[in-house]
């Protein structure tokens, strides 16, 4: 090549040809997605406690996407009733899908494990639970206080006996209360139901296969189907 | 050649001197802060490694929790390490290989000083909880990424100027790498961190990514390799028509790659298939380059066992034809229905950050730093012990998290095996991954030790640091071709 306009161009070209079709097209295509039945926007705790989840990197260790069974065992695994479709993340900026699944995946982590006092020690101890567990302590969410300077708005985390020193508890900190919140409101395993998710264009997003499959082998959201 | 008339030769050795000497400077300071960022990113990413087989030993602290740790580690890696030295290298070929000064060269100093600040301020803002929550991308939008974009235009403005000035006719197919390079990363990482919601969120967060590695990372450091591997052995790149073929299509379908990140997940089936089909092509532009940079050295592979820049960037070829091949087997659903979310990933981008970026930068550093700084390295012994570090640590890492890798994938297909035995089929591959990450630490002091030597030292030695101080390679050194033809 002798032409630096050719190679400037060339480059542009190429580049603009792949934003074309993988950020400008779906991006066209996405704005039409509605949220799934009973999604509703984070409330304040709920996105503060997004934010604590970011924060701190959960997103590096745990998924939040439920794959579709005919590929996966995610649901057979307890993971979701159905594979996660773009509906249930209408309300996610940034998204938080993930690459690693060093844990497990946490889009249905509230239906599954809905015990605030259970996530409160699991985040301040994970082995106090989860003798097996490889996942970091969060400390730093909490607070250790002598037992006589608790206060009646404090929110002492109940650690088995042995976890914690003597005379002293250990109190969470609002964003540690935040991010349990968020935890517990990751439940997007309701059946899509709304008759519009499971036509033409659901499978045009979201099938593995022929069909859409977004219900758990066995059961039966198949009544809403309209084929 | 060695035919060409005195004149000639001279006047081209005088246009190589003219060069190096207008690039000096900055090439120098993003080389020094590369090396900075390398040890910080090696000692984050080791204690990143020691958290995950040891979870309650960084507790004490929030910054070195896991989700924080292991992000500055990317980031320092990337943005510090890699992409600091991919300026350097950048600054030092482009004059070269269009005869001409560098232009501007205080502004691509100031560049270097501008990203830096931006990375202390993204990367400390991690350690201290400020992350933008997309991989690749956490630096803060607001507070860092003004920096960095205007210490990468400080450098790719002066980087253009020199093209534009250029005294030769023809374009060495480096300088379409590097060019290329920097006009495609500005567009992405605008792109990038543009603010999307919901999936699409995921898809420009992947189309980001895979191209940072793409169209940054390696186009950069495949420019090099065309560079050093024909220069330090003296012959012409074995043919022309391969590098073109190879660049363009790399340009065409690496760009199409980013979605088979996001295989299985809830996004358009044509999305991700688009990319699994264009992963596959990339077979194209890899064996076109494989091929070019095999029959460049073919017949003259004993030069690896003297020349330190050889051993480094041929090895870093080969890795990225490794690395590249097992990313389009990885991009099969059945394939990557066992390898995605596991240990097997995080082996594969080390394949490619490290055996392939990390060594042809370390061989470009070999080869620039001694003709910046005047004089020869100061021990052929450390280089040798830098290189086996390096592909030991590397080697014994890769091996390990990719056999775990598939052990955990294998347990996370069968619905019946607990999550539990997921994790604990893992714990032998981190442990040993902790070991390998204190071997390569250990090459990395010994390399910053090196290069300060060798900035600081006095003179002392009259030959070239060869691995094996036998009289073979390239006795006419001056003959040695330009391979901008």
């Amino acid at each position: 090549m002798t032409r630096v306009w050719l190679l400037l161009l060339g480059a542009a070209a190429t580049l603009g040809f792949a934003m074309v079709v993988l950020v400008v097209l779906p991006g066209a295509l996405l704005v039409r997605i509605e949220p799934s039945a009973g999604l509703a926007p984070y409330g304040e705790r709920e996105a503060r406690g997004r934010a604590v989840y970011i924060a701190d990197g959960c997103v590096y260790c745990h998924s939040q996407q439920v794959r579709d069974p005919s590929f996966t065992s995610d649901v057979d695994r307890g993971w979701g009733r159905r594979a996660s479709l773009p509906a249930d993340y209408v309300h996610d900026a940034p998204h938080l899908l993930g690459t690693m699944r060093t844990g497990p995946d946490l889009l249905n982590v509230g239906a599954r494990l809905p015990d605030p006092s259970w996530h409160l020690i699991h985040l301040y101890d994970p082995r106090a639970v989860v003798p097996w567990s490889i996942m970091p302590p969060f400390r730093h969410r909490f607070e250790l206080r002598d037992a006589d300077a608790v206060g009646p708005g404090d929110t002492v985390v109940p650690l088995p006996a042995g976890r914690v020193p003597e005379g002293q508890v250990v109190v969470a900190k609002p964003e540690a209360i935040a991010l349990v919140a968020y935890l517990l409101s990751l439940r997007r395993d309701a059946p899509p139901g709304a008759a519009a998710l499971l036509d033409v264009d659901s499978r045009f997003w979201c099938g593995q296969g022929d069909e859409p499959r977004l219900a758990r082998r066995g059961e039966a959201p198949a009544a809403e189907t309209p084929r | 050649m060695s035919a060409a008339p005195a004149d000639a030769r001279r006047e081209e050795i005088a246009i190589r001197a003219s060069a190096d000497a207008s690039s000096r400077a900055p090439v120098l300071v993003f080389f020094a802060t590369a090396v900075a960022w390398l040890l910080f990113g090696s000692l984050a990413g080791e204690l990143a490694s020691l958290a995950l087989h040891w979870p309650d030993l960084l507790g004490f602290a929030s910054f070195l929790t896991f989700g924080r740790i292991r992000t500055a580690h990317l980031n320092a890696m990337i943005y510090g390490w890699a992409s600091l030295a991919m300026c350097g290298v950048s600054l030092w070929m482009i004059p070269r290989l269009v005869h001409q000064q560098l232009s501007w060269p205080r502004l691509a100093m100031a560049g270097a000083a501008l990203w830096n600040v931006g990375l202390v301020i993204g990367i400390g803002g991690i350690l201290a909880g400020r992350n933008d929550g997309l991989e690749w991308l956490e630096m803060d939008r607001a507070l860092a990424d003004p920096w960095l974009v205007a210490g990468g235009a400080c450098v790719g403005i002066p980087l253009l100027a020199t093209l534009a000035r250029r005294t030769v006719d023809h374009l060495y197919v480096s300088v379409w790498y590097v060019i290329g390079a920097f006009l495609w990363f500005p567009v992405l990482f605008l792109v990038g961190n543009w603010p999307f919601g919901g999936v699409e969120s995921a898809a420009v967060n992947w189309f980001y990514a895979h191209n940072a590695l793409g169209l940054w990372l390696t186009a950069v450091n495949v420019g090099a390799a065309y560079y050093f591997i024909p220069k330090v052995l003296g012959r012409p790149v074995y043919s022309y028509q391969l590098s073109l073929l190879g660049f363009w299509t790399l340009a065409f379908f690496y760009a199409l790659n980013g979605m088979h990140h996001l295989i299985g997940g809830p996004l358009p089936t044509w999305m991700i298939t688009t990319s699994i089909v264009a992963s596959v092509l990339m077979i194209i532009p890899v064996v076109a380059v494989a091929v070019n940079h095999h029959m460049t050295v073919v017949g003259r592979f004993a030069a690896l066992r003297y020349s330190p820049t050889l051993r480094f960037v041929v090895i870093g070829a080969m890795a990225y034809t490794a690395v590249s091949l097992q990313g389009m087997f990885t991009a099969l659903r059945e394939v990557n229905r066992i390898t995605h979310f596991t240990q097997w990933t995080i082996a594969h981008s080390h394949v490619g950050v490290y055996g392939f970026v990390t060594f042809v930068l370390f061989g470009s550093m070999y080869y620039v730093l001694p003709r910046l700084a005047g004089r020869e390295w100061p021990s052929a012994r450390l280089i040798q012990w830098h290189f086996w570090l390096s592909l030991g640590g590397i080697g014994l890492y890769v091996v390990a998290l990719t056999v775990v890798g598939v052990l955990q994938g294998l347990v996370l297909l069968e619905p019946s095996a607990p999550f539990q035995r997921s994790v604990e089929v893992t714990i032998p591959g981190l442990y040993a991954r902790s070991l390998a990450g204190l071997v390569l630490g250990a090459g990395h002091l010994l390399f910053a030790l090196h290069c300060a030597a060798l900035l600081r030292a006095p003179a002392r030695r009259a030959m070239p640091a060869l691995l094996e101080a036998r009289p073979v390679v390239v006795r006419d050194a001056g003959a040695v071709q330009e391979p901008a033809s």
